[in-house]
């Protein structure tokens, strides 16, 4: 028989124990005061203490104009910038999910969007985007185009923002696809050929079936990740013009740390953080379901 | 089978569709760096210019980038060095004992907005004395670091058969013994990833340094926001800062290339 000491018989609580207690410290703990938060009032530049105030801060934010266009465009982003990733994800993945030489290459420039420095793109999609001096009208002006404001008009800024979020993440939803792709077996794909189906009835039949679940669960990742988008946002417009590109992370941003308003800023937070645990559940339903 | 010459012709012309607008981004970048600011605002856009050195000049020598560069490095080695300590046995530990819960709580702090911890920690670290210290930013840079090096690790441990660790035991180790001189050795792949990629997060953030660093600390994504705040965008500055910012992300990419697709497909995706 193996001999075994305290620490062997009790290495599964010993060996988790470490990270469960820095988890509990620096996200636990941050959550839960933020709850207590939103349940008072406590400005933190007012010099008055912290209060109870029961639902006070939740009914405040719901009034607040600001808060509801921060969701509604916070749903905008996500919907809009995911769904032309995917789409355009997915067509790159079916596109690329062949042999050919320079294929390594290829996949290295399409790991560069997704490693580099948000803010940094940010800042260099600003200069695409500036309306007197930028790349973009000087496009649009070739083709006698109508210039436009991009992310200085508050009608283009959203789906231009978007477009950089598009930039960015894209290239993850086709590399997953085709890692998906690549671990389908081909047994299928022969049976296929030989009852003689076309092209297209092997993509609807056959492809598209079995890779659903890669396509989904990519999907909600990227949703997750694109409702928490904040550095773009915030390096190239501060949430601006006016409030024409405040989301919700923007807006939680302001309330934290530059009105300081935190029992309002926590409810803010709380809404965010149901709203991020609905997609997340999402997503391990989904992995339970399809066992990834 | 071969493809005929138009089909060969057509696959590159869609493969260029795919890839100009991804290098394009860069390319600006680059070359923006090297003009005088009368070549950045000058309309057309201009492709041939002479270049300057001008904008990293000032970036590395008027700025204080290269303590920015530092307080980057230092940070991100530091809070990944600490996650794997933290997270390899916690990764084992899920995997050898199938604690779904702890994976859960894992997964749950990868997807967390940033936002939603950070008004807490303001409160506590100024209350501690600890704005503007490393200790701070190490922290909070943990907590991306650490997710990410759970969810690789602990589906790579799946992947290693129970047998190796067994017959260790077997010759007497004990299972700690098994986990650091049979488990790790054999994992190195996987630690390559999970220290790739949580190093790229932890470089590239923003958000948490945003509001926990001052000048002292301060890393690099926020000295490149910084240039942004004057009155007129010295925008081959800031160009220059965006480069320098990138390069070190694009070289670790470039050499682990493998390793990143692999993580990133994973889904344990951006911090």
């Amino acid at each position: 028989m193996i001999k075994s000491g305290f620490f062997e018989r009790n290495l599964k609580y010993i060996f988790p124990l470490p990270a469960l207690i820095f988890v509990i410290a620096l996200m636990v703990f941050p959550v839960v005061y933020t709850l207590i938060l939103s349940f008072s009032e406590w400005t933190l530049t007012s010099g008055r203490p912290i209060t109870f105030a029961g639902f006070s801060s939740y009914l405040k934010i719901l009034k607040e104009p600001r808060f509801l266009d921060a969701v509604g465009r916070t749903f905008y982003f996500t919907v809009g910038a995911v769904a032309a990733e995917a789409v355009l994800g997915i067509i790159i993945a079916l596109i690329l999910n062949r042999e050919f030489r320079g294929k390594n290459g290829l996949k290295f420039i399409l790991l560069l969007p997704l490693v580099a420095t948000p803010v940094a793109v940010g800042i260099v999609f600003n200069l695409f985007y500036d309306p007197t001096i930028g790349f973009l009208n000087y496009v649009l002006s070739l083709f006698h185009l109508p210039q436009s404001g991009w992310v200085t008009d508050s009608a283009t800024v959203l789906p231009s923002l978007m477009a950089v979020d598009v930039w960015q993440w894209t290239p993850m939803i086709a590399l997953i696809v085709l890692a998906g792709l690549a671990g389908l077996s081909s047994e299928p794909y022969e049976s296929a050929k030989v009852d003689g189906a076309s092209s297209s009835q092997i993509f609807f039949r056959i492809t598209l079936p079995m890779i659903t679940p890669t396509i989904l669960t990519a999907v909600i990742l990227r949703a997750v990740d694109a409702l928490k988008t904040y550095d773009i946002i915030y390096a190239m417009t501060g949430g601006g013009p006016g409030y024409a590109s405040e989301t919700l992370n923007i807006l939680a941003y302001k309330y934290s740390f530059e009105y300081f308003n935190l029992g309002q800023a926590s409810s803010i937070l709380v809404f965010l953080f149901l709203l991020v645990l609905l997609f997340s559940l999402g997503v391990m339903r989904l992995r339970k379901r399809f066992e990834l | 089978m071969k493809r005929p010459l138009h089909r060969k012709i057509g696959f590159v012309v869609i493969i260029l569709i795919i890839i100009i607008p991804m290098i394009f981004p860069f390319l600006w970048m680059f070359l923006s760096s090297f003009k005088t600011q009368v070549d950045i605002i000058s309309w057309p856009p201009k492709f041939i210019f002479s270049p300057t050195l001008i904008n990293f000049n000032k970036v590395f020598n008027e700025q204080n980038f290269l303590l920015y560069l530092k307080n980057s490095t230092i940070v991100g080695v530091l809070s990944v060095g600490f996650s794997l300590l933290l997270g390899l046995p916690a990764a084992y530990s899920i995997a050898r004992f199938s604690q779904k819960r702890l994976s859960v709580l894992i997964l749950v702090a990868r997807l967390m907005p940033g936002i939603s911890f950070l008004m807490p920690w303001y409160i506590v670290f100024s209350r501690l004395g600890l704005m503007d210290s490393y200790t701070a930013l190490v922290l909070s840079h943990i907590l991306i670091a650490l997710p990410v090096v759970v969810w690789i690790m602990s589906s790579y441990f799946e992947g290693v058969p129970r047998e190796m660790e067994e017959s260790a035991m077997v010759d007497g180790a004990t299972m700690q013994r098994a986990f650091v001189s049979i488990i790790l050795p054999l994992s190195v792949p996987g630690i390559v990833t999970s220290t790739t990629l949580s190093f790229i997060f932890s470089w590239n953030n923003f958000m948490f340094s945003q509001v926990l660093s001052m000048e002292k600390t301060r890393t690099l994504p926020i000295a490149v926001y910084n240039f942004m705040s004057y009155a007129e965008v010295d925008w081959g500055g800031v160009m220059a800062a965006a480069v320098a910012i990138m390069t070190p992300a694009i070289i670790l990419t470039m050499i682990f290339q493998k390793y990143v697709v692999k993580g990133l497909t994973m889904g344990a995706v951006k911090g």
